[in-house]
């Protein structure tokens, strides 16, 4: 029964992330696809979770970790991009 | 290291402390401190002629790289002893003659003597050599110190061209020579010549005996100047005289007849030695005297006249050898051919030394060597003229000189030929004497024209640039010297005949003399009526014939063209050999990456195809696989289109993003095969490596950006699928193929108990085999150091402001 639901679980995730992709290849501005990638890696987040109990093992839980950090920072720096035109800026007293 | 390995290397310590001569002493010209050495080694030679004769030979070994079998085995027997004493006792007569026609002022005289003795110790090198190796590599030194002296005026044009011919041609032969003596060594186990010459009968049916022949004789005919490869000789002219007078006459054109006769035990049984010796020496003699008409050039004569002479000297060795098939020595006419080979190569040392040495004087006394320019010098010099007639009559094949004397000897080996029943010479036969004969006739016509063209008939009309008299005594006391020799060897050849030549003749004919046969030599000037004679005197008559009437036929010599002359051959073979090669590597060598790729990957694709295939390696076997699930499928799925789009996507951005996909989709993967360390890291480095995409992808030049698709070409298509193919190909056949159970149990055994951690990748990395782990951390520090010094370096920036 748990198997099925987590399946199916899984199966709806993925649905989600196809729909995100689609808003990705066709967003029509920058803005748009970064919020779509967000929530690609949000999504992946939850399927890995699912996954690893399907495998009955802690060992992914720091790729769950490991991910959401890599979306936080990814967002912040692409939405520093659309914003300021550049991710690093220089030292004004230079 | 025995006295006689000292006289061998002697030269080259002396060379060693010429330029010290030169430089130090500036009043006493070089040639004096240089003359002693020769002097000092032709009568320690003259010393061996005993015990040679008594004897037999004296061997002195000094170990080289004994582990190899090469020795440095001196071996001084009659054919060795008499080139050594030919290289000291001209060497020294030409040394003498140099210090008088080098000028001390204008020539760089520590360069010209130092090539001189190297020229000279790597000659006493080759013939005094019992190892094939050592007899190599100072056969490989006379060619190089050949090559200095032709060159030695390197400021001409002509003296560089000169100086790479002979450079090409002789090291080919001598690289040949040197794959002939490997041969020889992996047939007899032993590079020394003595034990070759020891089991030479057990080579015979041996594969690797002919062209272990062929190869050898290839070596001897290039450095003795044999037709086709005589082109180098009348090219070396361009060295200063002494230099032609010793190499390009007495010694190194010589070196190749040493090594025929030095080989004649081995090979001599075999038929072919006997054709091709023979063959080739005759055409040489015939083709080389009959161009020697033609020259204009006292120096070219006398090269077309070498050529010719060692023609000569080359077929009387290949008849020689006739006399192995005939067990009897008695009225075993044939060895009269051995005999007559090594008295000429005496006689022709000591003429056509004399006549180089004249050349020069006349060069240096008038400043012209064209003989149209050249005429009525009797009266202003006669003591050289003298000396020219008796060189010139002796080559021509007149009494009372010695050339008179091995010229009977010659046309006797000839006729005897007749007489051979063995290699179907009872067809053939006939052509050696009448090429001999032929090639006879042109000889005396070059000998007069040499002599009576420049020193008889009127002086030419222009004046010369010098007022020309007779040369110094010391230039003439050398070839005064040698013509002396000319006539006491004509007069009186028997003084040769039990000291020198029989030894020699018994060197190249080892089967007699061990028999017990004894082998007497007797020369003599007048020896009946004969068929020799009578050739002989149909030659005068018929020669003088010829050169009276030679302006009305001279322009037969026009007939041949000059495209096809052997001459054009070579540089025609040269420019296109260069042209080829260039060519050849400008068409793969394109310089486009693109078509080195395609090289590598279609050379990968052949190998590792045919050596599957060779290996019957192919295995489609599924039955030990594990079974697939549906995540892997979908994955698998992603990671295709993925792919694919990174081909066909028109826009670079969308490639990125969809290598970003492969990226992740992978790490999926990792995530279903239970790997999370390698998930993990694969999520951040795919991450980071796609954000210094987008940088490239954002620094694109604007001008030149392009959104298009990649062009489809259809070479790279079927190579990226042949490599895709074989890669799989390998890698299922691999793992059908798998010898031996993976070591993994003993790392899940001993992860907790030997390393005490429990993430067992990682006690792999930093535990077990952690000596990788720091060289990758290697790996990365210079990567970011390489990054960092290419960003912050900038030296053309630095350059321009």
């Amino acid at each position: 029964m748990i198997k099925i639901m987590l399946t199916a679980a899984l199966v709806l995730f993925s649905v989600a992330i196809a729909i995100a992709l689609y808003r990705i290849i066709s967003g029509p501005s920058l803005p748009d696809r970064v919020v779509a990638m967000d929530m690609i890696v949000v999504n992946l987040i939850s399927a890995v979770a699912i996954i690893s109990i399907l495998l009955e093992t802690k060992a992914f839980l720091e790729v769950i970790l490991i991910l959401g950090i890599l979306a936080f920072i990814s967002t912040i720096a692409l939405s520093k991009y659309v914003e300021r035109g550049v991710i690093i800026e220089r030292k004004r007293n230079r | 290291m025995s006295l006689l390995h000292l006289a061998i290397i002697a030269p080259f310590i002396l060379a060693f402390f010429v330029p010290f001569f030169y430089k130090k002493i500036k009043a006493v010209h070089t040639g004096w401190f240089v003359l002693i050495l020769p002097a000092i080694l032709f009568a320690y030679f003259l010393r061996f002629l005993p015990a040679v004769k008594n004897q037999g030979a004296i061997q002195e070994t000094v170990n080289w790289i004994p582990s190899l079998g090469i020795d440095f085995t001196a071996y001084v027997d009659g054919l060795g002893l008499l080139f050594a004493l030919l290289i000291t006792g001209i060497g020294s007569l030409v040394v003498l003659y140099s210090i008088f026609y080098l000028s001390k002022a204008k020539e760089n005289l520590g360069s010209f003597y130092v090539y001189l003795l190297m020229f000279m110790g790597a000659m006493l090198g080759v013939v005094l050599s019992d190892n094939l190796i050592v007899l190599y590599t100072f056969w490989e030194l006379t060619s190089f110190s050949s090559f200095l002296l032709i060159g030695y005026w390197y400021h001409r044009e002509r003296s560089r061209y000169g100086a790479q011919k002979s450079m090409l041609i002789t090291v080919f032969g001598g690289l040949a020579m040197l794959g002939g003596f490997l041969l020889l060594y992996f047939m007899t186990g032993s590079f020394s010549i003595r034990e070759i010459i020891s089991q030479a009968g057990d080579m015979t049916g041996d594969p690797f005996f002919i062209p272990a022949l062929i190869l050898v004789l290839l070596g001897a005919f290039t450095k003795s100047a044999q037709f086709p490869f005589h082109i180098w000789l009348p090219d070396a002219m361009e060295a200063p005289t002494p230099v032609s007078a010793y190499l390009h006459s007495a010694t190194m054109v010589k070196a190749g007849i040493y090594l025929v006769a030095r080989m004649s035990p081995v090979f001599a049984e075999e038929g072919t030695w006997f054709w091709l010796v023979s063959i080739f020496g005759i055409i040489t003699l015939v083709w080389a005297s009959f161009n020697a008409v033609k020259q204009t050039d006292l120096k070219a004569i006398l090269a077309f006249s070498t050529v010719s002479q060692l023609g000569l000297i080359m077929s009387l060795l290949g008849i020689g050898a006739a006399a192995l098939h005939y067990t009897q020595l008695n009225d075993n006419i044939y060895m009269a051919a051995t005999v007559a080979a090594v008295f000429h190569l005496i006689n022709h040392a000591t003429f056509k030394g004399s006549l180089f040495m004249v050349a020069g004087i006349v060069d240096h006394e008038t400043g012209t060597r064209d003989i149209r320019h050249l005429g009525g010098l009797m009266h202003l010099m006669p003591i050289t003229f003298t000396i020219a007639l008796i060189g010139t009559f002796s080559m021509a094949g007149l009494p009372p000189f010695n050339g008179f004397l091995s010229k009977e000897m010659f046309f006797a080996a000839m006729v005897n030929v007749l007489s051979l029943d063995i290699f179907n010479l009872e067809t053939y036969g006939v052509l050696f004497p009448v090429l001999a004969w032929v090639g006879s006739v042109f000889t005396f016509i070059y000998s007069m024209i040499l002599l009576f063209k420049t020193f008889t008939g009127k002086q030419p009309a222009q004046k010369w640039e010098k007022k020309p008299h007779e040369a110094p005594l010391g230039m003439l006391l050398s070839p005064i010297i040698l013509a002396a020799l000319v006539i006491v060897f004509g007069l009186f050849p028997n003084i040769l005949s039990a000291s020198i030549i029989e030894p020699a003749a018994d060197a190249i004919m080892p089967a007699f003399a061990e028999a017990g046969q004894a082998f007497n030599v007797n020369i003599t000037m007048w020896h009946g009526f004969s068929a020799e004679l009578y050739m002989t005197i149909a030659v005068v008559v018929v020669g003088l014939f010829l050169y009276v009437f030679l302006p009305k036929w001279k322009h037969i010599y026009n007939i041949f063209p000059k495209k096809l002359s052997l001459n054009a051959l070579y540089d025609q073979g040269l420019v296109r050999t260069e042209k080829i090669s260039k060519n050849m590597t400008n068409a793969y060598m394109n310089g486009s990456i693109r078509s080195y790729m395609i090289y590598i990957f279609i050379a990968f694709i052949g190998i590792l195809s045919y050596s599957m295939i060779e290996k019957k390696a192919v295995s489609f076997e599924l039955s030990n696989l594990a079974p697939i699930g549906v995540y892997e499928i979908v994955l698998a799925i992603i990671i295709t289109v993925a792919s694919i789009t990174i081909l066909f996507a028109k826009s670079r951005l969308t490639s990125i993003i969809a290598l970003g996909a492969v990226g992740y989709t992978v790490a999926l993967f990792f995530v279903l095969f239970r790997a999370p360390d390698l998930a993990l890291t694969q999520l951040v480095i795919e991450t980071v490596s796609v954000a210094l995409f987008l940088l490239a992808f954002y620094h694109l030049p604007k001008m030149s950006r392009k959104e298009e698709r990649i062009r489809f070409k259809m070479a790279s298509a079927v190579v990226s699928l042949g490599v895709g193919v074989v890669v799989t190909l390998i890698a299922l056949s691999a793992h059908n193929n798998k010898l031996f159970d993976s070591i993994a149990q003993y790392y899940i055994e001993n992860t907790k108990e030997q390393a005490g951690g429990a993430n067992m990748v990682n006690v792999i990395l930093v535990d077990f085999r952690g000596f990788d782990t720091m060289f990758e951390i290697a790996v990365l520090g210079i990567a970011a150091l390489g990054i960092f010094g290419m960003i912050k370096l900038r030296l053309s920036r630095r350059q321009d402001g």
